[in-house]
């Protein structure tokens, strides 16, 4: 590994960034048409082609092809001592609100779960100035909160905390802490412990995606609990489906960096890419542990 | 090391500018990427601007002219969602990607490559958007392009949303990444790449401005995106979010809509504030009045955005708390405004003011979006609001925000940077043309509009009671003679960029004062690379 410019560096053209914008492109087009080709609700819109996944296909594979060519350019610059001190701090503040832009999309969902449960349910079930909307709309509605009837009679089971979602929740509390012992390895260039480490985390969350696996086998087979089940069954697994994308995605990344240490990619004071996977995992585990408390347990 | 040793070579020997087709689709210069952003978003003018016809051709006369009242609803529904997210916030970005590293001595964007991706998702994400324009007016079958308002309000877009709908969120969530990715790189650019001396109140205020706009649109930007996420899932996947049968809300989405919709709005003037706080000193060669103050009052309206998103429902039906809540929250943000407006006035008191061109928008800008926001101020009271509620006073409220706010704000921002971006100063007749064909014809245009909206006029229609007949007629004559008038601002663009004119100095207006000043005009490929020492 060379010095490290003082430079700051601005990269020549790069063809990637066009490139990776033709693959969300596909990836719109292609989901967008295979949504509308596979859903009953698609169906009503007269959309009958039955290709559409193959262009979502398409554009998934385009966008990682693209994305594993951009950051190897990067890495490789930053392997040839050209990113500069300044440089890093720049990574690392974009990654930063970029994990700022994460939060406030959770933010949408967990604020309509509040809005539902403090406000919509006590409403539709005749509380405050709504006696008539209740009266006049579903007047054997009964207001609940998690709501395992909705006003239309549809009945599902609720969710509880203690069982799988809290062992899953021990299981990210332990990730946090090996991935922690595992940066200091890092910081300290112990590679045997942060390679021991970093391997339980990447376990860790598999496991914990299993279990997320089967909760919704569970939720799906035996409990009624289904995307389609009232707002509860709504809120549920978008906050917990978006929760375990996100899970799934640090899971990536910090293989991807696992296989970035094997390679003897990082070291002490030069290890961005590293953190920012780090970064990105504590940020997954805060969300579950809100998560667990609001949607789970309460 | 040889091959570190090359790139460095390499890199220095490239310092000369790169050619062809690969200088624009592979860009990573700021310069060239503001470039891009800035003829995007004027394509998108016109595209919007040529929806506007459409609308005001139809409402014209009474009775029903030219155009289905479906399609009526399509041209409103995406004139909208092309102006907002393809002509004004593109020009802004365009802006500070050109003039924020100039303004603080950078030497580019901090992350060059994902400033290439914000800009080149846009032109994918529109070409989604239009191409359901396109159907629904040449297609087979004539199939609908998104039609019910660019508020896409449930259970219009849920139930009744046709196809096209669902590829207007897939083209809303590019359009979000785009925004969200711009906004990053320019928070970073001004952390980290300012020049040594530089300090953040040395900062001019269009980096403020921008600084805080970045930081809205990454907190509100993702809250659209789960909005039309739960769209999406309400129409495909049988989630609830809006449906009151299964415990949801159809007004939860407007909450949702409007906790972005109202920051969203400071996101299309913050910058503009900046462009004239830079605009205004230079041409009444006076220091800008109350710096710090202008500073806190761009602070204080971002935050106070986020709690005033509810005046936008008040006849929604909401308890009297929330509604006083919003009311007060919201007549609060008229006094960070009103500070901003004695500032600019208080700048050019006893100043030797010249009438320049980017003077005379920003004048008209400071006049105009007073009245805007005067009419906000009305609108911004619970029961008054419950008159205009969707009326035309609301369209000429907006309107007089965005056209003669905004975009007054970026035409003052182009006569005022076009000598420093091309080199040669622009057309001084068609520039006057341009101000004033624009300026007689947008109060032609969006005046009346107060008053048929006053008698009650509502917005989003293809005709109308016979009343408001005399009025419409002249407000399609301003929509004409404004649509008109910006093709004299193509000619004045297209005639710098080919370079004819008169040589511009490298300070063209002497009251100026600013890095960007510093360097040469045409401004060079690359600027500050070793960056300027700033006092
Ligand atoms: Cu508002």
């Amino acid at each position: 590994m060379s010095e490290r410019t003082e430079e700051y560096y601005v990269p020549e053209g790069s063809p990637w960034p066009l490139v990776a914008s033709v693959g969300l492109f596909l990836i719109a087009v292609g989901g967008t048409n295979f949504i509308q080709q596979s859903t009953a609700f698609g169906e009503t819109l007269g959309n009958e082609g039955n290709w559409g996944h193959w262009v979502l296909a398409a554009g998934a594979v385009w966008m990682i092809v693209t994305l594993f060519y951009w950051w190897r350019d990067t890495i490789r610059e930053s392997l040839g001592g050209l990113h500069s001190d300044q440089m890093d701090i720049s990574y690392r503040q974009g990654m930063l609100w970029f994990i700022f832009s994460e939060v406030m999309f959770f933010a949408a969902f967990f604020g309509a779960l509040f809005y539902v449960r403090w406000l919509v349910v006590p409403w539709l079930g005749g509380a405050g100035s709504n006696a008539m909307t209740h009266e006049l709309l579903w007047p054997s509605f009964q207001a609940m909160w998690p709501l395992t009837e909705t006003p239309s009679g549809e009945t599902t089971q609720a969710m509880g905390a203690w069982g799988l979602p809290a062992l899953n929740t021990a299981i990210l509390l332990v990730s946090s802490i090996t991935l922690t012992i595992a940066h200091h390895a890092l910081l300290e260039n112990d590679r045997k412990r942060l390679i021991i480490f970093q391997g339980i985390t990447i376990l860790l969350g598999l496991v914990f995606l299993f279990f997320q696996i089967e909760e919704y086998i569970h939720a799906y087979q035996d409990m009624g609990l289904t995307l389609d089940a009232g707002i509860y069954g709504s809120l549920f697994f978008m906050l917990t489906g978006f929760h375990g994308l996100h899970v799934t995605l640090g899971t990536v990344m910090l293989i991807v960096m696992f296989l970035r240490v094997l390679k003897g990619h990082f070291s002490p004071d030069n290890n961005f890419g590293w953190e920012a996977a780090a970064w990105y995992w504590h940020f997954v585990d805060v969300v579950w542990l809100f998560l667990f408390v609001v949607v789970y347990w309460l | 090391m040889t091959s570190v040793a090359a790139t460095h070579e390499d890199h220095h020997d490239h310092h000369h500018a790169p050619t062809g087709w690969r200088r624009w689709l592979y860009s990573t210069n700021h310069k060239d990427i503001g470039t891009l952003y800035l003829w995007f978003s004027f394509a998108m003018f016109l595209v919007g601007g040529l929806m506007a016809m459409v609308i005001r051709v139809e409402l014209m006369y009474p009775g029903m002219q030219v155009v289905a009242p479906d399609f009526f609803n399509q041209m409103t529904t995406v004139h909208g969602l092309v102006m907002i997210f393809g002509g004004v916030m593109p020009a802004f970005v365009g802006l500070a990607n050109w003039m924020v590293p100039l303004m603080i001595g950078a030497p580019d964007m901090a992350l060059p490559r994902m400033n290439n991706w914000s800009f080149w998702i846009l032109p994918f994400a529109f070409a989604i958007l239009l191409f359901s324009v396109l159907m629904s007016a040449f297609g087979p079958g004539n199939p609908p392009a998104p039609n019910f308002g660019w508020t896409f309000y449930a259970p219009l877009s849920t139930e009744y949303g046709p196809a096209s709908t669902d590829f207007f969120v897939l083209s809303v969530h590019m359009m979000g990444i785009s925004s969200i990715m711009g906004a990053i790189n320019v928070i970073v650019t001004v952390f980290n790449l300012r020049a040594p001396g530089m300090t953040l109140m040395k900062m001019p205020l269009f980096v403020w401005t921008w600084l805080i706009t970045a930081f809205l649109l990454i907190a509100v930007m993702p809250v659209l995106a789960g909005a039309v996420t739960m769209v999406l899932t309400d129409r495909h996947f049988g989630t609830a979010f809006f449906d009151a049968a299964g415990g949801g809300d159809p007004v939860l989405f407007q909450h949702i809509f409007w906790f972005f919709g109202h920051p969203e709005v400071y996101i299309m003037i913050l910058p503009s504030f900046g462009i004239i706080s830079s605009i205004v000193p230079t041409f009444a060669r006076k220091p800008l009045f109350g710096y710090s103050s202008m500073v806190y009052a761009t602070a204080s309206i971002a935050l106070l955005s986020f709690l005033v998103w509810a005046h936008h429902m008040f006849t929604v039906g909401m308890p009297l708390a929330g509604m006083l809540f919003f009311m007060y929250m919201t007549v609060l943000i008229s006094v960070p405004t009103g500070v901003k407006v004695f500032n600019w006035i208080a700048t050019m008191w006893r100043g030797a003011i010249t009438f320049e061109l980017p003077m005379k928008w920003a004048l008209a800008f400071i006049i105009l979006f007073t009245i805007g926001g005067l009419s906000g101020l009305m609108l911004a009271m619970t029961p008054l609001d419950f008159q205009y509620h969707d009326t035309y006073f609301v369209v000429a409220h907006f309107h007089y925000v965005l056209v003669p706010g905004a975009i007054f704000g970026i035409f003052a921002a182009v006569y005022y940077w076009l000598p420093k971006w091309s080199g040669v100063m622009y057309d001084k007749f068609w520039g006057e043309v341009h101000f004033w064909s624009s300026l007689v014809f947008v109060n032609l245009l969006f005046f009346p509009m107060h008053f048929v909206g006053l008698a009650g006029m509502p917005r989003r229609y293809a005709d109308y009671a016979l009343q408001f007949s005399d009025y419409n007629w002249w407000i399609s004559i301003g929509g004409f003679g404004f649509g008109l008038s910006q093709l004299a601002l193509l000619y004045v663009v297209l005639k710098c960029a080919s370079k004819k004119g008169e040589a511009a100095p490298d300070k063209p207006w002497d009251g100026a004062e600013g890095l960007e000043w510093t360097v040469p005009s045409p401004a060079p490929f690359h600027t500050f690379e070793k960056p300027p020492l700033v006092k």
